[in-house]
Protein backbone atom coordinates (compact mmCIF):
# COMPACT_ATOMS: atom_id res chain seq x y z
CA UNK A 1 0.00 0.00 0.00
CA UNK A 2 2.60 2.53 1.15
CA UNK A 3 4.70 1.86 -2.65
CA UNK A 4 1.15 2.93 -3.99
CA UNK A 5 0.59 5.98 -2.48
CA UNK A 6 4.62 6.38 -3.07
CA UNK A 7 4.19 6.16 -6.89
CA UNK A 8 1.27 8.03 -7.02
CA UNK A 9 3.03 10.73 -5.29
CA UNK A 10 5.74 10.50 -7.85
CA UNK A 11 3.39 10.77 -10.42
CA UNK A 12 2.27 14.25 -9.47
CA UNK A 13 5.88 15.64 -9.59
CA UNK A 14 6.29 14.26 -12.68
CA UNK A 15 2.59 16.40 -13.68
CA UNK A 16 4.09 19.79 -12.33
CA UNK A 17 7.22 19.19 -13.83
CA UNK A 18 5.15 19.04 -17.09
CA UNK A 19 2.98 21.35 -16.65
CA UNK A 20 5.68 24.21 -15.55
CA UNK A 21 8.88 22.88 -17.35
CA UNK A 22 8.42 20.73 -19.80
CA UNK A 23 5.40 22.58 -21.74
CA UNK A 24 7.40 25.21 -22.36
CA UNK A 25 10.53 23.43 -24.12
CA UNK A 26 8.93 23.64 -27.78
CA UNK A 27 12.07 22.60 -29.56
CA UNK A 28 11.96 23.67 -33.17
CA UNK A 29 8.78 25.62 -32.09
CA UNK A 30 6.35 21.96 -31.82
CA UNK A 31 8.66 19.29 -30.42
CA UNK A 32 8.08 18.84 -27.05
CA UNK A 33 8.56 16.01 -24.84
CA UNK A 34 5.60 14.36 -22.74
CA UNK A 35 7.32 12.86 -19.36
CA UNK A 36 4.36 12.22 -17.35
CA UNK A 37 3.48 9.25 -19.04
CA UNK A 38 6.19 7.69 -17.41
CA UNK A 39 4.14 7.33 -14.60
CA UNK A 40 2.17 4.47 -16.53
CA UNK A 41 5.18 2.69 -17.09
CA UNK A 42 6.41 2.24 -13.43
CA UNK A 43 3.08 2.25 -11.13
CA UNK A 44 2.94 -0.82 -9.59
CA UNK A 45 0.31 -3.43 -10.85
CA UNK A 46 -2.67 -4.99 -8.68
CA UNK A 47 -5.56 -6.86 -9.19
CA UNK A 48 -7.84 -3.39 -8.53
CA UNK A 49 -7.53 -1.88 -11.11
CA UNK A 50 -10.01 1.01 -10.08
CA UNK A 51 -7.15 3.12 -8.50
CA UNK A 52 -4.77 3.15 -11.12
CA UNK A 53 -7.17 4.38 -13.95
CA UNK A 54 -8.65 6.91 -11.46
CA UNK A 55 -4.93 8.31 -10.95
CA UNK A 56 -4.19 8.42 -13.98
CA UNK A 57 -7.46 10.32 -14.97
CA UNK A 58 -6.85 12.65 -12.54
CA UNK A 59 -2.80 13.52 -13.74
CA UNK A 60 -4.40 13.86 -17.38
CA UNK A 61 -7.25 16.81 -15.76
CA UNK A 62 -4.40 18.73 -13.93
CA UNK A 63 -2.16 18.71 -17.43
CA UNK A 64 -5.34 19.45 -19.41
CA UNK A 65 -6.57 22.38 -16.91
CA UNK A 66 -3.27 24.05 -17.11
CA UNK A 67 -2.93 23.50 -21.10
CA UNK A 68 -6.06 24.70 -21.79
CA UNK A 69 -7.17 21.77 -24.03
CA UNK A 70 -10.15 19.58 -23.34
CA UNK A 71 -9.89 16.46 -22.30
CA UNK A 72 -7.27 15.54 -24.67
CA UNK A 73 -4.70 14.61 -22.24
CA UNK A 74 -7.38 12.44 -19.97
CA UNK A 75 -7.92 10.15 -23.01
CA UNK A 76 -5.08 9.54 -24.46
CA UNK A 77 -3.33 9.03 -20.95
CA UNK A 78 -6.37 6.75 -19.86
CA UNK A 79 -5.41 5.20 -23.14
CA UNK A 80 -2.73 3.63 -22.26
CA UNK A 81 -2.96 3.15 -19.05
CA UNK A 82 -6.03 0.43 -20.09
CA UNK A 83 -4.23 -0.98 -22.48
CA UNK A 84 -1.08 -1.30 -20.12
CA UNK A 85 -2.17 -4.87 -18.99
CA UNK A 86 -2.40 -6.25 -22.59
CA UNK A 87 1.14 -5.23 -23.97
CA UNK A 88 2.39 -6.39 -20.30
CA UNK A 89 1.47 -9.88 -21.16
CA UNK A 90 2.50 -9.60 -24.90
CA UNK A 91 6.42 -8.17 -24.01
CA UNK A 92 7.11 -9.88 -20.81
CA UNK A 93 4.67 -13.23 -20.81
CA UNK A 94 3.59 -12.58 -17.41
CA UNK A 95 0.60 -14.61 -15.69
CA UNK A 96 -1.32 -12.89 -13.00
CA UNK A 97 0.53 -14.61 -10.67
CA UNK A 98 3.31 -12.86 -11.46
CA UNK A 99 1.64 -9.28 -11.36
CA UNK A 100 2.45 -8.66 -7.43
CA UNK A 101 5.96 -9.23 -7.62
CA UNK A 102 6.64 -7.71 -11.07
CA UNK A 103 9.55 -5.01 -10.90
CA UNK A 104 9.70 -2.90 -14.54
CA UNK A 105 13.67 -2.23 -13.64
CA UNK A 106 14.65 -5.85 -13.39
CA UNK A 107 13.54 -7.01 -16.57
CA UNK A 108 15.92 -7.20 -19.45
CA UNK A 109 16.53 -3.26 -21.68
CA UNK A 110 15.47 -4.47 -24.73
CA UNK A 111 11.88 -5.61 -23.39
CA UNK A 112 11.61 -1.98 -21.28
CA UNK A 113 12.40 -0.58 -24.53
CA UNK A 114 9.54 -2.39 -27.05
CA UNK A 115 6.97 -1.97 -23.94
CA UNK A 116 8.04 1.52 -23.26
CA UNK A 117 8.15 3.03 -27.40
CA UNK A 118 4.62 0.95 -28.32
CA UNK A 119 2.95 2.55 -25.38
CA UNK A 120 4.42 6.27 -25.86
CA UNK A 121 3.81 6.03 -29.45
CA UNK A 122 -0.16 5.12 -28.77
CA UNK A 123 -0.24 7.93 -26.27
CA UNK A 124 1.38 10.88 -28.38
CA UNK A 125 -0.68 9.49 -31.92
CA UNK A 126 -3.74 9.85 -29.54
CA UNK A 127 -2.85 13.21 -28.11
CA UNK A 128 -1.70 14.80 -31.47
CA UNK A 129 -4.74 13.43 -33.53
CA UNK A 130 -7.06 15.33 -31.06
CA UNK A 131 -5.38 18.43 -30.80
CA UNK A 132 -5.35 18.49 -33.98
CA UNK A 133 -9.28 17.90 -34.38
CA UNK A 134 -9.98 17.59 -38.03
CA UNK A 135 -8.40 15.51 -41.15
CA UNK A 136 -6.46 17.89 -42.26
CA UNK A 137 -2.65 18.03 -41.38
CA UNK A 138 -2.41 14.70 -41.23
CA UNK A 139 1.30 14.56 -41.96
CA UNK A 140 1.92 17.24 -39.12
CA UNK A 141 0.44 14.91 -36.84
CA UNK A 142 2.47 11.63 -37.64
CA UNK A 143 5.83 13.89 -37.68
CA UNK A 144 4.49 15.54 -34.52
CA UNK A 145 4.36 11.78 -33.08
CA UNK A 146 7.84 11.12 -34.01
CA UNK A 147 9.40 13.83 -32.45
CA UNK A 148 8.07 13.83 -29.68
CA UNK A 149 7.91 10.00 -29.07
CA UNK A 150 11.85 10.00 -29.86
CA UNK A 151 12.03 13.23 -27.09
CA UNK A 152 10.03 11.54 -24.57
CA UNK A 153 12.04 8.30 -24.69
CA UNK A 154 15.42 10.06 -24.91
CA UNK A 155 14.23 11.84 -21.27
CA UNK A 156 12.68 8.76 -19.87
CA UNK A 157 15.59 6.42 -20.02
CA UNK A 158 17.79 9.39 -18.87
CA UNK A 159 15.98 9.92 -15.93
CA UNK A 160 15.96 6.49 -15.05
CA UNK A 161 19.27 6.01 -15.46
CA UNK A 162 20.23 8.81 -13.18
CA UNK A 163 17.08 8.72 -10.69
CA UNK A 164 16.95 4.95 -10.26
CA UNK A 165 19.60 2.83 -8.56
CA UNK A 166 20.29 -0.75 -9.84
CA UNK A 167 20.78 -3.27 -7.07
CA UNK B 1 -30.60 -10.19 -13.61
CA UNK B 2 -27.60 -12.65 -12.57
CA UNK B 3 -26.70 -12.78 -16.00
CA UNK B 4 -26.41 -8.94 -15.53
CA UNK B 5 -24.44 -8.79 -13.01
CA UNK B 6 -21.65 -11.13 -13.80
CA UNK B 7 -21.93 -9.09 -17.67
CA UNK B 8 -20.64 -6.24 -14.89
CA UNK B 9 -18.08 -8.30 -12.78
CA UNK B 10 -16.40 -9.19 -15.76
CA UNK B 11 -16.40 -5.75 -17.60
CA UNK B 12 -16.03 -3.77 -14.81
CA UNK B 13 -12.93 -2.27 -15.76
CA UNK B 14 -13.83 -2.03 -19.41
CA UNK B 15 -17.09 -0.08 -18.14
CA UNK B 16 -15.53 2.13 -15.39
CA UNK B 17 -12.51 3.04 -18.73
CA UNK B 18 -15.27 3.65 -20.94
CA UNK B 19 -17.33 6.34 -18.44
CA UNK B 20 -14.31 7.98 -18.00
CA UNK B 21 -12.99 8.42 -21.37
CA UNK B 22 -16.70 9.68 -22.09
CA UNK B 23 -15.94 12.40 -19.55
CA UNK B 24 -12.77 12.59 -21.40
CA UNK B 25 -14.39 13.33 -25.41
CA UNK B 26 -17.48 15.48 -23.85
CA UNK B 27 -15.04 17.80 -22.34
CA UNK B 28 -13.02 18.26 -25.37
CA UNK B 29 -15.60 18.83 -27.93
CA UNK B 30 -17.15 21.43 -25.51
CA UNK B 31 -13.39 22.95 -25.35
CA UNK B 32 -13.35 22.78 -29.11
CA UNK B 33 -16.50 24.90 -29.88
CA UNK B 34 -16.29 28.58 -29.81
CA UNK B 35 -17.75 29.80 -26.49
CA UNK B 36 -18.51 27.04 -25.22
CA UNK B 37 -15.95 25.67 -22.94
CA UNK B 38 -17.73 26.09 -19.93
CA UNK B 39 -15.72 23.75 -17.23
CA UNK B 40 -12.13 23.15 -17.64
CA UNK B 41 -9.75 25.75 -18.12
CA UNK B 42 -6.60 27.74 -16.76
CA UNK B 43 -8.55 31.35 -15.61
CA UNK B 44 -9.31 29.58 -12.01
CA UNK B 45 -7.84 30.80 -9.00
CA UNK B 46 -5.51 27.86 -8.51
CA UNK B 47 -3.87 27.40 -11.90
CA UNK B 48 -4.16 30.94 -12.54
CA UNK B 49 -2.14 31.58 -9.60
CA UNK B 50 0.33 29.25 -10.03
CA UNK B 51 0.64 30.36 -13.62
CA UNK B 52 1.12 34.29 -12.43
CA UNK B 53 4.03 33.38 -9.80
CA UNK B 54 5.51 31.24 -12.28
CA UNK B 55 5.65 34.12 -14.87
CA UNK B 56 7.00 36.83 -11.98
CA UNK B 57 10.04 34.38 -11.90
CA UNK B 58 10.99 34.09 -15.74
CA UNK B 59 9.68 38.04 -16.44
CA UNK B 60 13.47 38.77 -15.38
CA UNK B 61 15.17 36.94 -17.98
CA UNK B 62 13.48 38.91 -20.96
CA UNK B 63 13.68 42.85 -19.21
CA UNK B 64 16.03 43.62 -21.75
CA UNK B 65 14.46 43.28 -24.53
CA UNK B 66 10.91 44.33 -23.40
CA UNK B 67 12.56 47.76 -22.17
CA UNK B 68 13.90 47.99 -25.96
CA UNK B 69 10.47 47.72 -27.31
CA UNK B 70 8.89 49.92 -24.37
CA UNK B 71 11.46 52.67 -25.65
CA UNK B 72 10.60 52.45 -29.29
CA UNK B 73 6.76 52.64 -28.39
CA UNK B 74 7.75 55.64 -26.66
CA UNK B 75 9.48 57.34 -29.26
CA UNK B 76 6.66 56.56 -32.14
CA UNK B 77 3.74 57.94 -29.88
CA UNK B 78 6.10 61.44 -28.80
CA UNK B 79 6.18 61.53 -33.15
CA UNK B 80 2.95 61.12 -33.11
CA UNK B 81 2.10 63.75 -30.15
CA UNK B 82 4.26 66.23 -32.22
CA UNK B 83 2.02 65.56 -35.23
CA UNK B 84 -0.69 66.50 -33.85
CA UNK B 85 0.35 69.23 -31.76
CA UNK B 86 1.55 71.06 -34.89
CA UNK B 87 -1.81 70.51 -36.73
CA UNK B 88 -3.69 72.03 -33.48
CA UNK B 89 -1.81 75.24 -34.15
CA UNK B 90 -2.36 75.78 -37.64
CA UNK B 91 -5.51 74.58 -37.27
CA UNK B 92 -6.80 76.14 -33.87
CA UNK B 93 -8.40 79.38 -35.85
CA UNK B 94 -10.78 77.21 -38.08
CA UNK B 95 -11.77 74.42 -36.08
CA UNK B 96 -13.90 75.28 -33.21
CA UNK B 97 -13.24 72.41 -29.84
CA UNK B 98 -16.26 71.77 -28.13
CA UNK B 99 -16.11 69.50 -25.15
CA UNK B 100 -19.67 68.31 -25.42
CA UNK B 101 -19.54 67.37 -29.20
CA UNK B 102 -16.30 65.22 -28.51
CA UNK B 103 -17.06 61.49 -27.59
CA UNK B 104 -14.42 59.03 -26.74
CA UNK B 105 -14.92 56.15 -28.86
CA UNK B 106 -12.64 53.27 -27.68
CA UNK B 107 -10.45 52.91 -23.86
CA UNK B 108 -7.42 51.07 -23.92
CA UNK B 109 -5.96 49.47 -20.56
CA UNK B 110 -2.58 47.05 -20.34
CA UNK B 111 -2.08 43.82 -19.13
CA UNK B 112 0.49 41.12 -18.75
CA UNK B 113 0.84 37.83 -20.26
CA UNK B 114 1.21 34.93 -17.57
CA UNK B 115 0.94 32.29 -20.08
CA UNK B 116 1.67 31.81 -23.89
CA UNK B 117 0.86 29.43 -26.22
CA UNK B 118 1.81 29.09 -30.06
CA UNK B 119 2.41 25.34 -30.92
CA UNK B 120 -0.55 23.54 -30.95
CA UNK B 121 -4.21 23.78 -33.48
CA UNK B 122 -5.89 25.69 -30.90
CA UNK B 123 -3.81 28.49 -28.74
CA UNK B 124 -5.00 30.27 -25.84
CA UNK B 125 -3.27 32.99 -23.85
CA UNK B 126 -3.96 33.53 -20.28
CA UNK B 127 -3.38 37.63 -18.62
CA UNK B 128 -3.47 38.86 -15.20
CA UNK B 129 -6.35 41.01 -15.09
CA UNK B 130 -10.05 39.93 -14.98
CA UNK B 131 -13.61 41.63 -14.82
CA UNK B 132 -12.50 43.52 -11.48
CA UNK B 133 -10.23 45.68 -13.93
CA UNK B 134 -13.41 46.21 -16.09
CA UNK B 135 -12.73 43.54 -18.94
CA UNK B 136 -15.54 41.85 -21.25
CA UNK B 137 -15.97 39.49 -23.43
CA UNK B 138 -14.38 40.17 -27.09
CA UNK B 139 -12.48 43.26 -26.35
CA UNK B 140 -9.46 43.34 -28.73
CA UNK B 141 -5.61 42.21 -27.36
CA UNK B 142 -2.96 43.67 -29.12
CA UNK B 143 0.35 45.69 -28.76
CA UNK B 144 2.97 47.68 -30.12
CA UNK B 145 3.67 45.22 -33.07
CA UNK B 146 0.02 44.19 -33.89
CA UNK B 147 -2.68 42.36 -32.84
CA UNK B 148 -2.59 39.08 -30.80
CA UNK B 149 -6.37 37.78 -29.80
CA UNK B 150 -10.03 38.10 -28.80
CA UNK B 151 -10.41 38.22 -25.01
CA UNK B 152 -13.00 34.68 -24.40
CA UNK B 153 -13.50 33.57 -21.09
CA UNK B 154 -13.44 36.17 -17.97
CA UNK B 155 -13.17 35.47 -13.69
CA UNK B 156 -12.43 38.10 -11.47
CA UNK B 157 -9.06 38.99 -12.08
CA UNK B 158 -7.55 36.45 -14.79
CA UNK B 159 -8.83 36.75 -18.68
CA UNK B 160 -8.32 34.18 -21.20
CA UNK B 161 -7.40 35.06 -24.63
CA UNK B 162 -7.94 33.36 -28.11
CA UNK B 163 -4.83 33.96 -29.94
CA UNK B 164 -5.20 34.31 -33.44
CA UNK B 165 -3.14 30.92 -33.67
CA UNK B 166 -6.22 29.43 -33.04
CA UNK B 167 -8.30 27.33 -36.30
CA UNK B 168 -11.75 29.31 -34.38
CA UNK B 169 -10.30 32.38 -34.94
CA UNK B 170 -11.75 34.95 -37.46
CA UNK B 171 -10.90 38.84 -37.47
CA UNK B 172 -11.76 41.29 -40.74
CA UNK B 173 -8.64 42.33 -41.84
CA UNK B 174 -8.04 44.53 -45.01
CA UNK B 175 -4.79 46.08 -47.57
CA UNK B 176 -3.55 49.51 -46.51
CA UNK B 177 -2.82 50.56 -49.84
CA UNK B 178 -6.43 52.96 -49.85
CA UNK B 179 -8.64 50.07 -51.29
CA UNK B 180 -11.55 49.31 -49.42
CA UNK B 181 -11.51 45.11 -50.08
CA UNK B 182 -11.63 43.41 -46.80
CA UNK B 183 -11.87 39.71 -45.93
CA UNK B 184 -11.70 36.98 -42.84
CA UNK B 185 -8.41 36.59 -41.08
CA UNK B 186 -8.20 32.91 -40.23
CA UNK B 187 -4.99 30.64 -39.42
CA UNK B 188 -4.52 27.33 -40.94
CA UNK B 189 -2.68 25.77 -38.40
CA UNK B 190 1.45 24.89 -39.41
CA UNK B 191 3.29 27.70 -38.54
CA UNK B 192 3.23 30.41 -36.05
CA UNK B 193 4.96 33.04 -38.15
CA UNK B 194 2.26 32.89 -41.13
CA UNK B 195 -1.40 33.49 -41.15
CA UNK B 196 -3.89 33.54 -44.14
CA UNK B 197 -6.39 36.18 -45.47
CA UNK B 198 -8.80 34.81 -47.20
CA UNK B 199 -12.08 35.75 -49.50
CA UNK B 200 -10.30 39.00 -50.95
CA UNK B 201 -11.39 39.74 -54.11
CA UNK B 202 -9.64 38.32 -57.39
CA UNK B 203 -9.26 42.23 -59.13
CA UNK B 204 -7.82 43.40 -55.63
CA UNK B 205 -4.48 44.32 -56.59
CA UNK B 206 -2.08 42.74 -53.71
CA UNK B 207 1.38 42.24 -54.03
CA UNK B 208 4.09 40.71 -51.54
CA UNK B 209 5.35 43.17 -49.02
CA UNK B 210 1.88 44.92 -49.08
CA UNK B 211 1.20 45.96 -44.88
CA UNK B 212 -2.29 43.99 -43.84
CA UNK B 213 -4.25 46.33 -40.99
CA UNK B 214 -7.34 45.54 -39.21
CA UNK B 215 -10.50 46.29 -41.42
CA UNK B 216 -12.57 48.02 -38.27
CA UNK B 217 -15.47 46.81 -39.72
CA UNK B 218 -16.55 44.81 -36.60
CA UNK B 219 -16.81 46.06 -33.06
CA UNK B 220 -13.81 44.08 -31.72
CA UNK B 221 -10.93 45.69 -33.25
CA UNK B 222 -10.31 49.53 -34.10
CA UNK B 223 -9.50 50.49 -37.64
CA UNK B 224 -5.96 50.49 -38.77
CA UNK B 225 -4.19 48.08 -35.80
CA UNK B 226 -1.27 46.24 -37.76
CA UNK B 227 -0.98 42.30 -38.18
CA UNK B 228 1.69 41.56 -40.85
CA UNK B 229 2.56 42.06 -44.32
CA UNK B 230 1.97 39.98 -47.32
CA UNK B 231 4.19 37.13 -47.70
CA UNK B 232 2.88 34.87 -50.88
CA UNK B 233 0.14 35.70 -53.33
CA UNK B 234 -1.85 32.76 -55.10
CA UNK B 235 -1.68 33.87 -58.51
CA UNK B 236 -3.40 30.64 -60.38
CA UNK B 237 -7.32 30.71 -61.11
CA UNK B 238 -8.76 29.45 -57.82
CA UNK B 239 -11.48 29.67 -55.91
CA UNK B 240 -10.04 30.43 -52.41
CA UNK B 241 -8.27 33.48 -52.85
CA UNK B 242 -5.62 32.97 -50.48
CA UNK B 243 -3.02 35.54 -49.15
CA UNK B 244 -0.02 34.12 -47.04
CA UNK B 245 0.76 37.16 -44.28
CA UNK B 246 4.04 37.28 -42.16
CA UNK B 247 3.21 38.92 -38.98
CA UNK B 248 4.85 41.25 -37.30
CA UNK B 249 4.64 39.85 -34.53
CA UNK B 250 6.76 37.59 -32.80
CA UNK B 251 4.10 35.41 -31.56
CA UNK B 252 7.02 33.23 -29.20
CA UNK B 253 7.97 36.38 -27.62
CA UNK B 254 5.15 38.56 -26.32
CA UNK B 255 4.77 40.10 -22.61
CA UNK B 256 2.51 43.23 -21.86
CA UNK B 257 -0.20 43.89 -23.78
CA UNK B 258 -3.21 46.85 -24.46
CA UNK B 259 -6.76 46.01 -24.64
CA UNK B 260 -9.21 47.80 -26.25
CA UNK B 261 -12.97 48.38 -24.99
CA UNK B 262 -15.52 49.51 -27.46
CA UNK B 263 -17.38 52.43 -25.61
CA UNK B 264 -19.97 52.68 -28.54
CA UNK B 265 -20.62 48.60 -28.85
CA UNK B 266 -23.72 48.00 -27.37
CA UNK B 267 -25.40 51.25 -29.61
CA UNK B 268 -23.79 49.29 -32.84
CA UNK B 269 -25.22 45.82 -31.87
CA UNK B 270 -28.77 47.01 -31.18
CA UNK B 271 -28.51 48.75 -34.68
CA UNK B 272 -27.63 45.62 -36.07
CA UNK B 273 -29.85 43.67 -34.55
CA UNK B 274 -32.87 45.37 -35.37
Amino acid sequence: MNKIIYYTFIGFILVFLQVFILNKILFYGYINPYLYIAFVFFFPIRENRFFFLFVAFLLGLIVDIFSDSGGIHIFSILTIAYLRLFFLKIYFRKTPIDFPFFNLQKEPFGKIFNFTITLTIIHHLILFSLANFSFENFSNVLLNTFYSSIFTLILFFIGNYIFIKKQ
Amino acid sequence: MQQLISFIQKYKYLLFFIILQFIAISLTISNNSFHKSKFLNSTNIISGGLYEKSSNISDYFNLRGQNEILVKENIFLRNRLAKTQIKKETQIDIKKIDSVGHIQKYTYTFAKIIKNEYSKPFNYLLIDKGSAEGINKEMAVFNSKGIIGITEKITNNYTRIQSILNKNSKISASIKNGSNYFGPLVWNGKDYNTVQLTDIPRQANVKVGDTIITSGRSTIFPEGILIGSVLKVKNEKSTDNEISIRLFNDMSNLRYVSIVKNLHKIELKNLEDE
